[in-house]
């Protein structure tokens, strides 16, 4: 079973609320953590599993045989990104723009072109007895992260359940971490920021068909629209958890997760319970 | 000589850590600005800052394809070729996962598959305050957000240029990715908020990196700052080492939500610790940016 985890907003609790119920779950099946936030991956932060494996993630890029080139400008033509431009009849090629579409190695009429792997980024890999992890850590300067994502996704097959930490947002890296999940944990806050932004996640998991749950973080009180969005969408709360300066406040010497367990035990039980009842049912 | 447009961004890396509560109380300080929320996965700037809406713009990312049930003959080689996984059974393109880059139309044998515009977004030009404020609604689950940031800054200049606007205050989205870097290129001084959390330090790292490696000058928040005194010398020494200046302190204040709630910008809804900190923060930003200028 996959459950991804998402808010919109960014800051809501994901990486916690994600890393805890990981640890949880692991108790009593084979679980894994896919962090796909790959911009900022942080949920190791709180799960201090040893990194044991790394590698890198590359994309195809063009490269032009310039001996083999004409300078005809058909990859020019077909590229819809820009990534390739003719300069005096050559082509130059624009990496971080690249789709890795493949268009132009397929339109060049001399086959002048071949594709070279180009890396993004690494996924780093470990397990921690039934715990395992994996993340997607993107290089500094580079734009496109879906590949990264996409890769993240293919660790830990064997796990029985896979939890998936999203990204901030409500864009296409939301969708890719999102898809094939049978389940989505929205974490919102009771606050106009949290509300707006988890509608938007609400909204991405409807378009791929996914049911939801919603867990309520960072409770201080109350807030009307996101109470009777939840009542009227017919969406299960899950849990509410209140705002806990405590949780902000530790540490890389504290554990954070131990703290969850112990102080909100029975709110990632309920969490658990009601996604493992779900498949069985 | 006419002065150059000064663009200021706010970024964080990390979400949450109170960007646009900084941003939109600048807008609110700031004499002569034009505000841009460039967070247009979930821009959350409009419900701060009261705004009538003057123009909105349909905004077009990329094409997508669209086979014609006519004129396919089902033989399959759009599937084979598109890299996306976007051509489903039997045979029709999935909208969100198609990257536009027409090379199943490019080889379909039986020329059945057409590019057809599609409206990703929309650009909204709005008044607060009486000055220009920028923001845009992204169609859910749509790429081009880079594309659709660096569409609002374009606008947002020309609009500056038009009506002698000299600062442009961005709020950025987090992380480090496309958006991120189309809102921070080009922009004469990047603001990061960060806050003394174990999250907050790590995505600082990163944020840090991306600012160094487009050589765009930088300076440091710390929001939230009492929170934790050891994070907090944490953010300090990771600052040093970069020679990156931190210029401002902003403690944990529940007015900071409070205004949120009330639909307002937290200098004008209270005069609290966080409320002075900012207006503080801004006086210094200010100085730094007229430095900028004087060079």
């Amino acid at each position: 079973m996959n459950i991804a985890i998402a808010s919109g907003k960014g800051g809501t609790g994901k990486t916690t609320l994600s890393a805890t119920l990981a640890f949880y779950a692991s108790q009593f099946q084979t679980t894994a953590l896919l962090d796909c936030d790959v911009e900022e991956p942080d949920a190791n932060l709180l799960l201090k599993i040893n990194v044991e494996n790394r590698y890198p993630v590359n994309v195809l890029i063009p490269q032009v045989d310039m001996d083999a080139c004409t300078g005809c400008g058909k990859c020019q033509k077909v590229c819809q990104y820009n990534a390739i431009v003719l300069i005096k009849a050559r082509p130059l090629v624009l990496p971080e723009l690249c789709h890795s579409c493949g268009g132009c190695y397929l339109a060049c009429p001399e086959h002048a072109i071949k594709e070279i792997p180009r890396p993004i980024g690494t996924i780093e890999t470990g397990n921690s007895n039934n715990l395992f992890y994996a993340a997607g850590v993107l290089n500094i300067g580079e734009h496109i992260t879906t590949p990264l994502i996409d890769e993240v996704k293919k660790e830990h097959r064997h796990a029985t359940l896979r939890i998936i930490d999203a990204p901030p947002g409500s864009s296409c890296p939301v969708i890719h971490a999102m898809e094939h999940s049978d389940f989505v944990i929205l974490v919102a806050e009771p606050t106009p920021f949290g509300f707006h932004d988890v509608v938007l996640a609400y909204q991405v998991a409807k378009s791929l068909s996914i049911p939801c749950g919603i867990v309520i973080n960072n409770m201080v009180e109350e807030y009307e629209p996101l109470r009777n969005f939840i009542h009227n969408e017919n969406i299960p709360l899950l849990a509410t958890i209140p705002h806990d300066i405590n949780i902000a406040r530790s540490t890389t010497q504290d554990n954070l997760i131990d703290y969850m367990i112990s102080n909100y035990g029975q709110h990632i039980q309920n969490i658990y319970e009601y996604c493992t009842n779900r498949v069985i049912l | 000589m006419k002065p150059s447009i000064q663009q200021l961004a706010i970024v964080s890396g990390k979400g949450g850590t109170g960007k646009t509560s900084i941003a939109a109380s600048f807008a609110k300080l700031a004499n002569q600005r034009i505000v841009v929320d460039c967070d247009v996965d979930a821009s959350n700037m409009p419900l701060v800052l009261p705004h009538t809406i003057i123009q909105e713009i349909p905004f077009f990312g990329e094409k997508k394809a669209v086979i014609s049930q006519d004129r396919c003959r089902g033989c399959g080689d759009c599937v084979i070729y598109c890299r996306f996984n976007a051509i489903k059974d039997f045979y029709v393109v999935e909208p969100v996962l198609c990257e536009g880059c027409a090379v199943c139309a490019m080889m379909c044998p039986y020329e059945a598959i057409d590019m057809v515009e599609h409206q990703s977004g929309t650009v909204v030009i709005s008044q607060s305050d009486g000055q220009p404020f920028l923001y845009a609604n992204m169609g859910i689950g749509e790429g081009n957000s880079g594309k659709l940031v660096s569409e609002l800054r374009e606008k947002a200049k020309s609009i500056a240029e038009e009506e002698n606007y000299n600062l442009i205050i961005i709020d950025g989205p987090p992380g480090i990715g496309c958006p991120v870097i189309a809102s921070i290129t080009g922009t004469t001084h990047v603001l990061i908020v960060t806050e003394p959390t174990i999250s907050g330090i790590h995505d600082l790292e990163r944020i840090v990196q991306l600012t160094q490696h487009f050589r765009i000058p930088s300076s440091v928040c710390i929001n939230k700052s009492d929170i934790s005194a050891e994070n907090r010398q944490l953010i300090m020494d990771i600052c040093n080492k970069n020679n990156i200046p931190v210029i401002g302190t902003i403690p944990y204040d529940e007015d900071v939500i409070r205004a949120q709630i009330a639909g307002k910008t937290v200098v004008e809804y209270s005069e609290g610790s966080a409320s002075q900190e900012i207006t503080k923060l801004w006086q210094t930003v200010q100085t730094m940016l007229q430095a900028t200028i004087a060079k």
